[in-house]
């Protein structure tokens, strides 16, 4: 059993990386990695907000939206998994306003350095990616915790080395046009090819 | 000499601010400083005079690459015989090896060179010696069958987006030889991927050493590489490389060689090297003592097997010990050459997708070298805030 989850863990960080094999999420990857310290924090944000929205977003889909859901309420033929998306952002949102209002108290620089960034997580397409993968693989309860955990990971290792590339970078002589999001696009390129190393690993 | 020096010192004016051909100074520059070395000084301190400049450094790599060549030529020659059954010289065996290699040298260093060529005139920085380098690393790395516009399109792809974007020699963030092998490898992968040898024959096809393996299951790697008949797959002649492979990573000697010449030159830092090694050799061993459970043959290869098979020994000495894309920190080299040689096993081990996963395993700690670095530099300011916060 404790097998399965590693095994389930490893792919979501490694071989099927959310950001890196799947592209989601991108947006505040390439606008928020330029500073190590910020992507770190992000990075646990995002982390922390996939691993309580999907097991959230999975008892939701299962208790009240999939078909037959409604059975406990004595409704075993309403239908309202057409309603995934717009709950599931609901739901994150909410969410994400939650963690916003702790990390304001708790750690307010990161909050501040945040900025913009974190009410953004909200639209961030990897965790609504997140939950719409965990109802397509058919996933259970423990399952998408460790996916959602797993894949939060993925992308906080994603940003973690974008960073640290970019705080390199610092050093290069990229052509005028291309400094920032071009050159962060490019080598988002060049790290998902190096990530395919994983890719085909079968667990 | 003096004859040499005046026709530069006639040309110099041309290329000078506001002569006709000033846009093309970095050609004349590099002309001139390859032919006599440079008469620039800093303009400000401080001055550290020392012989070994980026030029030197840059042509020792690629004399310490020189002897790859020759018996990547003399290997290509005896498999080519080896199939029609003839026995030839040495020499002879050059002479039709070389005969493959030169075509892909020179298409790699024409495209290589119009693409310096380009973004020096253009982003006005002098052409380097590093696309020497850089040019001379592709072909070794490249199988002897592959056509030429494919090295064309991998040393574009390594030269531009690999090295040039990022401002040329020394700005990189991936090894631009390593991007253009990983390039060409995704992009065609049933000429490229390593489990087909690669022979200048029609029809003669067979197994490369790492996927005899990784073929089979709950057998054992080294009867199985013994019962190989069609090429001679045991550790001696692995080691002495006349084995199918890559143009320059069959003989591990040269490399051996080589690479003791960049430790020496201080070139290569050995932390790196050591690193791999342990990383390689432990991970292997681990691998081994786990092999009962499971039905992988991959698990049962010997470490020393691992060490001479594939491009390990290539991409470690000549593309992990490169100094502009490892680690910068001691401690950040030994963790870097470490993950290079552990993944490198896991990837060959456990992704039955590739056979060999050396070049996929640097460039991987390619993309994780400036996160390493950056957190021993950070453990090192805390390390020292708390020692001053105690005094």
């Amino acid at each position: 059993m404790l097998e399965h989850y590693l095994s389930l863990i490893t792919k979501a960080i490694f071989v099927e990386n959310i950001l890196l094999a799947y592209f989601l999420g991108m947006c505040s990857f390439l606008a928020i990695s330029n500073k190590v310290q910020t992507s770190i924090g992000l990075g646990m944000a995002v982390t922390f907000v996939l691993t309580i929205t999907a097991p959230a977003n999975w008892l939701i889909h299962n208790y009240f939206l999939k078909a037959g859901a409604l059975t406990w309420l004595g409704l075993p033929n309403v239908d309202l998994s057409y309603l995934n998306f717009i709950v599931f952002i609901a739901v994150i949102a909410a969410l994400v306003q939650l963690v916003e209002m702790i990390m304001d108290k708790f750690s307010p620089v990161l909050y501040h350095n945040l900025g913009i960034f974190l009410p953004l997580i909200a639209v961030n397409c990897s965790i609504l990616g997140g939950s719409l993968f965990l109802v397509e693989r058919d996933y259970n309860l423990m399952e998408s915790t460790v996916f959602g955990f797993g894949s939060g990971l993925g992308w906080f290792l994603a940003i973690a080395s974008m960073s640290a590339i970019r705080h390199r970078l610092r050093y290069s002589n990229v052509p005028p046009k291309l400094r920032g999001l071009g050159i962060t696009m490019l080598l988002t390129g060049l790290l998902s090819m190096a990530f395919m190393a994983f890719s085909g690993i079968d667990l | 000499m003096k004859f040499l020096r005046k026709i530069l010192d006639n040309l110099e004016p041309k290329f000078l601010k506001d002569g006709p051909l000033e846009k093309l100074f970095p050609i004349y520059e590099a002309t001139d400083t390859i032919l006599f070395s440079t008469s620039e000084k800093t303009e400000s301190g401080p001055h550290i005079r020392d012989s070994v400049d980026n030029k030197r450094i840059m042509i020792l790599v690629v004399v310490a690459l020189l002897p790859c060549y020759i018996f990547g030529a003399i290997n290509i020659g005896f498999q080519t015989a080896q199939i029609s059954g003839t026995v030839q010289s040495a020499w002879e065996n050059f002479i039709i090896g070389m005969g493959v290699i030169l075509p892909v040298l020179a298409m790699t260093f024409a495209v290589g060179g119009f693409w310096e060529i380009l973004f020096a005139v253009v982003r006005k920085h002098p052409i380097s010696e590093g696309f020497l380098v850089t040019c001379a690393l592709i072909p070794l790395v490249m199988p002897p069958t592959i056509p030429l516009w494919q090295v064309a399109i991998a040393t574009t792809f390594g030269i531009v987006i690999g090295k040039e974007i990022f401002g040329g020699v020394g700005m990189n963030i991936f090894n631009p030889a390593l991007v253009a092998r990983a390039f060409i490898f995704f992009a065609y992968p049933s000429q490229i991927s390593g489990d087909k040898v690669w022979l200048h024959a029609d029809g003669v096809s067979g197994a490369t050493a790492l996927a005899v393996p990784a073929a089979v299951e709950n057998g054992n790697a080294v009867d199985l590489l013994m019962n190989i008949t069609q090429f001679n797959y045991s550790w001696s002649n692995m080691f002495w490389g006349y084995i199918p492979g890559s143009i320059g990573e069959t003989n591990k000697l040269l490399i051996i060689l080589g690479v003791l010449f960049l430790v020496f030159t201080k070139i290569a830092n050995w932390r790196i090297i050591a690193g791999a090694l342990i990383g390689l050799l432990g991970t292997a061993t681990l691998t081994n003592i786990m092999a009962p459970l499971s039905s992988n043959t991959m698990l049962t290869l010997p470490p020393h097997y691992h060490l001479v098979m594939g491009g390990f020994l290539f991409g470690m000495a000549f593309m992990a010990t490169e100094p502009v894309t490892g680690a910068h920190t001691d401690k950040g080299r030994w963790i870097y050459g470490i993950l290079i040689g552990a993944l490198t096993v896991i990837i060959r081990s456990i992704n039955p997708a590739y056979p060999e996963g050396t070049m996929l395993a640097i460039l991987l700690m390619n993309a994780f070298a400036p996160l390493i670095d950056y957190y021993v530099v950070q453990g090192k300011i805390k390390r020292r805030m708390a020692r001053y916060a105690a005094e």
